[in-house]
């Protein structure tokens, strides 16, 4: 867990209501989320975890309602404006999303390429600093089918990093990984968050992980279409009486 | 940008107002490189050719950078520290760093890749060339291999199958049928009247010069009946339920539903490919019929167009048309609609990794299925020809 979060929000989400045709995942959701924090979303499957993430990074429009991100409104924004946000956010998508037809370093450069216009040597050289940071140093040639689920979801956070983002959104980290590849995913988020100060919104459910590395986190739930606690995973555990938020967090019995 | 030229050895390089970089040649072989202000994206990436040309001109033993002025840096300004420091180790040089602060320092670190991996080395355009064709030999070694194991796999299955026929899978076989067969009827009827259409006009130029435009009739129901009508309608089924069945099959493997099938105890040939073969088999001879029938409708309307009567026209057709030739063609479309389907199906089983995977199957499905039409079509030319039918 990061040792502080930095008081001004970066993200604000107002009064967000999603849907699929007329069927309502979302409705009126508002938080914001804090810079320098470790914020996870968590709830059940099917709740719309995955959904309101993928309305904060601006790939769906809501019914309803707006988020900001570092004061843009990503919902509305348009050309520029639109480029400017995407370049303070990094995505790292659940099964990795790495273009199977270019090595690591190509995945990597091909974000440096479209943000920026350094010379060929400086992005090569940035990109495998981002492996290094990942672990993956020594595999800048390798293709993303030569790497075991782990090495590429680190392979997918060193492509969200690539230009410095000041917000990474990690969908379900931990999914399909073994708890020790898990923990160390876990110490990156904990190491990117603490030296690079970067932001994390991370989608997950797995308890251990929450644990780990959030500082606060909401719980969504499927019936309500909302939120339905909010708060340190501890205050969570310990002190909310919602019956479904006791019953996650009593599953494993909880702490670390 | 701008490049300062100052007196002595004392050279500056600035970059807007960001950052700059001195350079100063001591004695003993040490370059100074005192670096202030907040070398970012932007004033790195303007700085990077000039420096690293300056200070590889120098040709120093020592790089000494003096980063007490840095106010901040982001990744390419330790990008360009870290690439300094890597030139002048791996040619066993020196390289210091005096006064970085504490949270950059930590950056660095966390940054610093080490000495650069090579990629696979390259054989030159001979080794490579030698390299590539070998490994397309063997490529076509292989996929020779899978026909011929994949054919054997199925005729084995196959006499399972016509033992016990309820283990068909009858449902999935007739809407294949309706997917391949009924759904293309449209399409092979329209390319059929056009070719018959086509065929009648072309011939009718030619054979007019000699008063033989009658015979037109018997020359496109001969063409259509024995070569044109199968193999149009072959190529047809080829790039339109090949590469459905090569896709279908290529998104279930990378879906791991074949893994899914195989652990459960369901053999994929069984559950898909039956289904595909025998509706593909079934329906090419129907289709053909189609666009035997329509490109005879075709060929018609131009005789009537250059003069003939119906009847004429009819007479003369129904005097061409034999059965022999009717039925020589129709036994090649069994021949073709089995090839097409089985060939989309081994494509579509054996697809690979990655997003490009299902693209490769479907494209090796329609080119595999023509070439194997063609040359399928060639065998049979021989032995009707040493059959004397």
């Amino acid at each position: 867990m990061t040792t502080e979060a930095h008081a001004s929000p970066i993200i604000r989400v107002e009064n967000l209501t999603v849907a699929y045709d007329d069927f309502v995942v979302l409705r009126d959701v508002s938080f914001e989320i804090k810079r320098g924090e470790v914020f996870v979303i968590l709830g059940g499957s099917g709740c719309g975890k995955s959904t309101l993430l993928k309305h904060m990074i601006g790939l769906y429009q809501p019914v309803q309602g707006r988020v900001l991100i570092d004061g843009m409104d990503i919902v509305r924004a348009e050309g520029e404006d639109l480029r400017a946000i995407l370049r303070k956010i990094g995505v790292m998508y659940q099964h990795g999303a790495l273009f199977g037809s270019m090595n690591l370093l190509e995945n990597i450069q091909l974000v440096l390429t479209e943000f920026t216009d350094l010379p060929a040597d400086t992005m090569k050289q940035i990109a495998r600093m981002k492996l290094k940071v990942v672990g993956l140093q020594g595999t800048e040639y390798k293709m993303p089918s030569e790497l075991s689920g782990g090495m590429k979801k680190r392979a997918a956070i060193a492509r969200a990093m690539a230009i410095d983002p000041m917000i990474l959104f990690l969908d379900e980290p931990s999914a399909g990984l073994d708890p020790i590849t898990s923990a160390q995913l876990d110490d990156l988020v904990l190491k990117l968050a603490r030296i690079l100060k970067i932001t994390f919104v991370i989608v997950t459910h797995e308890l251990h992980s929450i644990y780990a590395v959030a500082d606060r986190v909401i719980m969504l739930d499927k019936e309500s279409k909302g939120i339905i606690a909010t708060g340190k995973p501890e205050e969570l555990r310990d002190r909310c009486d919602h019956p479904l938020v006791t019953q996650f967090f009593k599953r494993e019995g909880g702490g670390r | 940008m701008e490049v300062k030229q100052n007196a002595g050895s004392k050279k500056a390089v600035a970059t807007s107002d960001t950052a700059s970089l001195d350079f100063q040649q001591l004695e003993g072989g040490t370059l100074r490189l005192v670096v202030k202000g907040s070398l970012d994206a932007e004033s790195a990436g303007r700085l990077w050719t000039t420096t690293l040309a300056k200070v590889g001109k120098s040709r120093a033993e020592v790089v000494e950078v003096d980063a007490e002025g840095l106010e901040s840096c982001d990744a390419a300004g330790i990008a360009l520290l870290l690439e300094l420091k890597t030139r002048q180790e791996t040619q066993g040089k020196a390289f210091r760093l005096h006064g970085l602060r504490g949270d950059l320092a930590e950056l660095m670190d966390l940054f610093d890749p080490g000495p650069p991996s090579k990629p696979a080395k390259s054989r030159g355009l001979v080794g490579s060339t030698i390299e590539r064709v070998g490994e397309a030999t063997v490529g076509l070694a292989h996929d020779f291999q899978d026909y011929v194991s994949f054919t054997g796999e199925v005729f084995a299955k196959l006499l399972g199958l016509l033992l016990h026929p309820g283990r068909l899978r009858w449902g999935d076989t007739f809407l294949v049928a309706e997917k391949a067969g009924a759904d293309g009827v449209g399409i092979v009827s329209l390319l059929g009247f056009l070719i018959g259409v086509i065929l009648a006009f072309q011939s009718a130029i030619a054979m007019g010069k000699f008063g033989a435009d009658i015979y037109v009739a018997d020359l496109v129901t001969i063409v259509l009946f024995r070569e044109l009508g199968p193999l149009i309608t072959a190529f047809i089924l080829a790039s339109r339920s090949s590469s459905a069945f090569a896709a279908e099959l290529g998104t279930m493997k990378l879906n791991e539903e074949i893994d899914a099938l195989t652990t459960m105890g369901i053999d994929p040939v069984q559950f898909l490919v039956f289904p595909r073969l025998i509706a593909g088999t079934a329906v090419l001879p129907l289709l053909t019929v189609f666009n035997i029938l329509l490109g005879l409708i075709g060929c018609g309307l131009v005789m009537v167009a250059i003069g003939f009567t119906p009847k004429i026209v009819f007479d003369e057709i129904y005097e061409a048309a034999n059965l022999t030739d009717f039925f020589t063609g129709l036994v090649k479309t069994l021949v073709f609609g089995a090839l097409v389907a089985g060939i989309g199906c081994l494509r579509g089983l054996r697809t690979g990794t990655g997003a490009s995977a299902v693209g490769d199957s479907t494209t090796r499905a329609v080119v595999s299925s023509i070439i194997a039409i063609v040359v399928a079509d060639g065998v049979f030319a021989v032995v009707y020809y040493l059959l004397d039918i």
